[in-house]
């Protein structure tokens, strides 16, 4: 059997100094080698963009991007490595794990515990993406688009709007447009406050709503449209989102 | 512990006789005596002003001079145990009392109607039903203070710090065994303190020291994304302060401040000596989208109930964002170890 790849990713140091000194307590059992180390998510993705990895040995608590969120993103890759969630104490994030029946490993992380865990994974077990979900409600600080063999992680903060196209949603930034596979309601749903729904088919980020224009085009019949900050774009807002639009924008 | 030293300790966190020379002290005694004049007016025949008037006329002489001896007198009396230092302070005021009776007399003023015996009898039930206040007052600040003390020991060891320290330890132990050592000698210190009977003062320097152990063990997790710039006047060190004043401070500086960010922060610590006032500031990077689920209020009203028990109306605590930094400013009165 070939050794199991590992990716360790934390954001101290002596921790994964630690974990990789288990791991090696672990090697006569559970062959494994560490491919390589992160200091966070976004060095993670950009690490497995390039490298494959069988294992990740992910802190939950990370400056940026959580170690739930980055579990999220990794899931888009073409094989995605089983992640294995390590935390010093989160009691919320524990608390979300049990219910949603994570497996996690608590600091200081055991020989015990690390050889267990890394026998499922190696075993095949993979966390559900629901499951990741429904453990970290909160927003996630960005969208993770697959481009020819990698994933580039897209910041919320840069998106100006979202619209639905069929089967895939496109995301539209300052500089360009980025296709994911998720449905709009549930980003509606999970970006809310940040993101509004000016129509069916788009959501528009709150903080680039600039003011609105009489609409001019074909399908609008003289309705409403958005103006947005740096964008030449005008979005039409529909009659049923009108009212709830314009308060919020208000407001 | 034997039984003795226990019930010593007991004591001295139990009843004390008031800061003789605190502000609030002082305006609860003179708003006491005067409230105390104006019922004893209202007692006597006449209209009330012209009354008031007579009976303060007695009173504020006396008054003046018993706050301004138990004020000169102050570190005298707090060194005596506490039933003789109720009695000292019963003997000033009737000592000063009759003092100013005869002082009155001898200067052939009018000194009214109540005989010598009446006025030692009323300062005494004055001073009497005042320091009877202070103790209360003491005492009812004292079990919540055990329950805040109890409650802020859970709050301030972090199970995350703690945790993550060990880790930090055990990555050490292969690697480099005398660092590992001085590393546990830290967290040892730091747990001995936060378990500690923190109702009594200790000097800054002492504090200071403290902080500096915790943030040698924060390095360690966090290496170069953390740095300190501590601007100490050298001669702040021996003021006294509430014990564990600044350390849950710091310690939420770098959890709310440090940790969350990507980038390495600065943690500014500042101590000065203005006039009769000590002044420190601590400042930490702040972002409001970085803030963690978990508020730090409790530690601040931990502190500054501390504050209120050792320095009455003469400390202060404010603690707010100001734009890009979180800012902590805390004011009380500078005084050393007699």
């Amino acid at each position: 059997m070939n050794p199991l790849r590992v990716l360790i990713v934390d954001d101290e140091q002596p921790a994964r100094i630690r974990l990789r000194e288990v791991l090696a307590d672990c090697s006569a059992e559970v062959p494994n080698l560490v491919a390589g180390e992160a200091a966070n998510g976004l060095e993670a993705m950009e690490w497995l963009s390039q490298n494959p990895a069988d294992v990740a040995l992910v802190d939950i608590h990370m400056p940026g991007m959580s170690g739930i969120e980055f579990a999220r993103h990794a899931q888009i890759l073409a094989v995605p490595p089983a992640v294995i969630f390590v935390t010093a104490h989160d009691q919320y994030a524990v608390a979300a794990f049990e219910v949603n029946a994570l497996d996690y490993l608590l600091k200081p992380v055991r020989a015990t515990r690390l050889r267990e865990a890394l026998r499922k994974a190696a075993g095949g077990a993979r966390v559900a993406r629901a499951a990741l979900e429904r453990a970290d409600s909160r927003p996630r600080h960005y969208f993770s688009v697959a481009e020819r063999n990698r994933v580039t992680l897209v910041p919320v903060a840069e998106v100006l709007f979202l619209k639905a196209d069929q089967k895939y949603v496109t995301i539209r930034t300052r500089e360009r447009e980025y296709l994911i596979e998720e449905s709009l309601a549930s980003l509606e749903q999970e970006f809310a406050g940040i993101l509004v729904r000016i129509h069916r088919n788009c959501l528009v980020a709150r903080a680039c709503i600039r003011g609105f224009e009489r609409a001019s085009g074909e399908d609008s019949d003289a309705g409403w449209a958005v103006v947005l900050e740096d964008c030449p774009d005008r979005l039409p807002v529909s009659r049923r989102q009108w009212v709830q639009v314009k308060t919020l924008a208000n407001g | 512990m034997n039984p003795d030293a226990s019930s010593i300790r007991q004591n001295a966190a139990g009843d004390a006789l008031p800061d003789f020379r605190n502000l609030g002290v002082i305006a609860r005694a003179l708003l006491a005596a005067n409230v105390f004049a104006l019922l004893a007016a209202s007692l006597r025949a006449g209209d009330l002003v012209s009354q008031f008037i007579v009976v303060a006329y007695a009173i504020e002489p006396v008054l003046f001079a018993s706050l301004a001896a138990l004020y000169m007198g102050r570190d005298v009396l707090a060194r005596l145990p506490y039933a003789a230092g109720v009695g000292c302070t019963l003997v000033l005021v009737a000592a000063l009392t009759a003092a100013m009776y005869f002082l009155d007399a001898a200067r052939g003023q009018d000194v009214g109607a109540a005989s010598l015996a009446w006025r030692i009898a009323y300062a005494l039930a004055l001073t009497g039903a005042l320091a009877g206040y202070f103790r209360l007052r003491n005492r009812a600040f004292s079990p919540a203070l055990a329950d805040a003390r109890l409650q802020a020991l859970q709050a301030r060891i972090r199970p995350h710090f703690l945790f993550n320290s060990l880790t930090a330890v055990l990555s050490l132990i292969r690697r480099d065994p005398p660092r590992a050592e001085a590393a546990l000698e830290d967290l040892a210190e730091l747990f001995r303190n936060l378990m500690a009977d923190n109702r009594n003062l200790s000097t800054l320097a002492a504090e200071i020291a403290l902080c500096r152990q915790y943030l040698s063990l924060e390095h360690l997790r966090l290496g170069e994304r953390l740095h300190v710039d501590w601007r100490l006047d050298p001669e702040v060190e021996q003021a006294l302060v509430p014990a564990m004043l600044l350390q849950p401070l710091v310690e939420n500086a770098v959890y709310h401040g440090i940790e969350p960010r990507l980038a390495p922060g600065m943690i500014e610590i500042e101590a000065r000596r203005v006039g009769d006032q000590l002044r420190l500031k601590l400042t930490n990077p702040y972002s409001a989208e970085h803030q963690h689920r978990q508020g730090n209020r409790m530690a601040l009203a931990n502190i500054r109930e501390r504050l209120r028990l050792h320095f009455d109306v003469e400390a202060s605590l404010d603690a707010g964002a100001a734009g890009e930094r979180y800012e902590i400013s805390i004011v009380m009165p500078y005084r050393t170890a007699p």
